[in-house]
């Protein structure tokens, strides 16, 4: 029979609608707040290292934004964006993957670079857009990016990862697909994971992307972290439906809610979806359910939209106290040398602060490179210009004026 | 050589593209077995499998955004719009995404692997939402290349540039002529540069600008011309961003005169940044006011579309306005 509208052939004499909510979608958690694995819940499999690994990521994001914010409040840097309360859901996703997967990320994901390696000095050198930063001191604080790390740099408008991600995918899943057959004739090495936020969701971007992962099989993990707020805008504002997750299945992609303070369940739906979808060449949705802990950024103050007992009901819910229990558990960390390794880190902080600050601005020749491949005709002619008539004023622009050729 | 049409050279020069890198994909609404709504990628899922030349959900933010991704990997991305007018939904991903890439990042990331083709323009009774000339809103944005070609022959060596050079290009095709353009065009490789005017004919009186489609237009102007005792210089811009000021300043020293044609409304169409650039440039040299013929600033109409659009006639009027200064 053939299937024009592909849809299920499914014939009722009935009428009958069925419900806004018909999915009733549970949340995975494994790990319980005294870190025990829950009953009927089975740890994944992860080794020492790469848990130890997760865990000094995570001590590392909350110890560099609580630096980083008070850093803003003194003026040191512009703008800052805290992970408060998603480091587990962020940094286990990340800790799933292979180093070579792409993560494309919306902005508050700095946990899953520092996991794959990215150095304090680099954090640094980006937030205080100095001549070092990677990203040549062209966009506000927090909009990392390595192509070394297969880290996309963050761009700031909302959601325009989404399809960039599906597409990206494809190409990583071009070389395995037969030409004679279309199919998949070995398996994926490499998959994109996407974050965004449940916000950004609200985005045609977002359905676009899903849309075209199912449909063009992309191997793309959507990893969607529901914090509940998109700056003051609560989730029950945003949308309807039951969370991110029951788009899923409108989008004929395999879906999973998981407990996003948890790094145990995020860490082992991620690998379970990575496993998947390199597998078989398909797109996951995951929704990862957390509590944004913290105010959008430092521009935000979310006493004009939430309570203190709102934020009191969560603050109690630590994610890396949660692992950190689990981990002494295990045997595998030690409660003295963590103390001490805390004390160790916030001093490295401080010390890399103030060489970063201290370097200087991108030269100006960085104004124009990077619009092209090669500046073009007129930007040449517009920059010779500037040239001149900076040499005329040095006094009005001292960033660059001392180095101009 | 063999003659074809516009069509023929870019199905064409987008069959080179796919033989030469196995990672090429072409991709948009109905491009795959179907061909295109025009048929400018005809037989190429045949030839390249469907992995390569597919079918996308009709979602122009979507093919933009999945285009970026996949030039961001390194893959020869070749999205079409189906009609420049339906470009609007992608305005996003094309100029915050695909236009800033590189430069935000630093040069960590590009998408210059990516190539944009729509078709543009009036002339095929298409109404409000069939003819749209958008070229200016992208002019608007460091980081893309536009390019418009205005035969077969520059059709095919145009899009190989734009399909070789390392930045994202949008290649605006004109519609009117896919099939009633019809010319000698080399079945072997060739790329024409980018950025580069060409001097179409040369004269002394009056500099008569155009591009894509508009060019045959200034050309029947200039035998009205012609006629009339006035000499024009016909010159195409081929290329809207970057744009060769230097061939069109050099023009205009020569004659004194410049008018410039195209289809869009004329208020803040591409030609008003070169008539700005040029008087700057020309000042002294100048025996009249540089003219615009263009749309009227009214969305582009159907029953009137005649009284609308830029004709041979309202360029002529222009020219002896010019020359009568």
């Amino acid at each position: 029979m053939t299937n024009p509208n592909n849809i299920s052939l499914n014939i009722s004499h009935a009428l009958k609608f069925i419900d806004s909510h018909a999915l009733d979608i549970p949340t995975l958690t494994i790990l319980g707040e005294n870190g025990e694995v829950l009953e009927g819940a089975a740890a994944p499999d992860i080794d020492k290292d790469t848990a130890i690994n997760l865990y000094s990521t995570m001590r590392f994001i909350r110890l560099l934004d609580e630096r980083m914010q008070a850093a803003q409040r003194q003026g040191r840097v512009s703008f800052y964006m805290q992970c408060l309360g998603e480091e587990a859901a962020i940094t286990a996703s990340a800790a799933a993957l292979k180093p070579e997967d792409m993560i494309m990320a919306q902005y508050r994901e700095q946990a899953a670079l520092a996991y794959r390696g990215f150095t304090l000095e680099q954090f640094m050198n980006q937030l205080f857009s100095n001549e070092k930063d990677l990203g040549k001191g062209r966009q506000m604080p927090v909009h990392y990016g390595s192509n070394e790390l297969h880290y996309l740099t963050i761009s700031s408008p909302l959601g325009t990862q989404i399809p960039q991600a599906t597409g990206y995918a494809y190409g990583q899943k071009l070389k395995h697909i037969d030409p004679a057959t279309g199919e998949l004739n070995s398996e994926i090495d490499n998959l994109t994971i996407c974050y965004f936020g449940e916000g950004a969701a609200s985005e045609g971007d977002f359905h676009a992307g899903l849309n075209m992962a199912a449909v063009h099989e992309a191997p793309v993990l959507f990893f969607a972290r529901n914090n509940g707020y998109a700056i003051s805008t609560p989730a029950d504002e945003q949308f309807k439906g039951d969370g991110i997750a029951s788009r899923g299945v409108g989008y004929g992609i395999k879906t999973i809610r998981v407990d996003g303070g948890d790094a145990l369940a995020v860490f082992a739906a991620t690998q379970a979806a990575r496993k998947m979808a390199v597998e078989n060449g398909e797109p996951v949705l995951i929704e990862s359910i957390a509590y944004r802990l913290g105010a959008h950024s430092t521009s935000d103050d979310p006493s004009g939209y939430r309570s203190k007992e709102e934020e009191a009901e969560f603050k109690g819910n630590c994610p890396i106290e949660r692992f950190k229990k689990w981990l002494l558990k295990q045997g595998w960390l030690n409660e003295q040398e963590d103390e001490a390794e805390k004390d160790k880190i916030r001093e490295d902080i401080l010390a890399a602060l103030k060489v970063a600050e201290k370097v200087q601005k991108p030269a100006l020749e960085e104004l124009v490179s990077d619009v092209y491949d090669q500046p073009i005709p007129a930007l040449q002619k517009q920059y010779e210009e500037l040239k001149e008539h900076i040499k005329q004023h040095p006094e009005a622009y001292p960033v660059t004026a001392g180095r101009i050729k | 050589m063999a003659k074809m049409n516009m069509l023929h050279a870019i199905n064409s020069a987008l069959d080179i593209t796919m033989a030469e890198n196995n990672q090429a994909c072409i991709f948009g609404e109905d491009v795959g077995h179907f061909g295109g709504v025009f048929r400018a990628t005809s037989g190429l899922q045949e030839k390249y499998g469907k992995h390569r030349v597919f079918n996308t959900p009709l979602t122009e933010q979507g093919i933009l955004g999945f285009a970026n991704g996949l030039a961001a990997f390194g893959a020869p991305a070749l999205a079409e719009i189906q009609f420049a007018d339906y470009i609007f939904p992608a305005f996003d991903q094309i100029v915050n995404e695909s236009a800033k890439f590189r430069y935000r990042s630093g040069n960590e990331f590009d998408v210059g692997n990516l190539t944009i083709r729509t078709p543009y323009g009036g002339g095929i009774a298409g109404g409000l939402y069939h003819s749209q000339s958008p070229e200016a809103y992208f002019a608007h944005t460091p980081g893309l290349k536009l390019v418009v070609p205005r035969n077969p022959h520059q059709a095919k060596g145009l899009l190989r540039a734009c399909i070789k050079d390392d930045n994202p290009v949008i290649f605006f095709e004109p519609k009117r002529l896919y099939r009633a353009s019809i010319g000698e065009v080399p079945e072997e490789d060739y790329t024409i540069e980018i950025g580069k005017a060409e001097v179409v004919k040369e004269g002394s009186d009056v500099t008569l600008l155009a591009w894509g489609a508009q060019m045959e237009i200034i050309e029947q102007a200039a035998e009205k011309a012609q006629e009339a005792g006035v000499s024009c210089e016909i010159i195409d811009l081929r290329s809207i961003l970057p744009w060769d000021v230097e061939t069109i300043a050099k023009s205009v020293v020569k004659t004194g005169r410049l008018i410039i044609s195209h289809e869009a409304p004329i208020t803040n169409g591409f030609g008003a940044e070169i008539a700005a650039t040029i008087q700057e440039a020309c000042f002294l040299h100048l025996e009249s006011p540089i003219m615009r013929v263009c749309g009227l600033d009214t969305p582009y109409p159907l029953a009137l579309e005649k009284e609308y659009v830029p004709d041979a006639l309202k360029v002529f009027a222009a020219i002896k306005k010019s020359v009568e200064f």
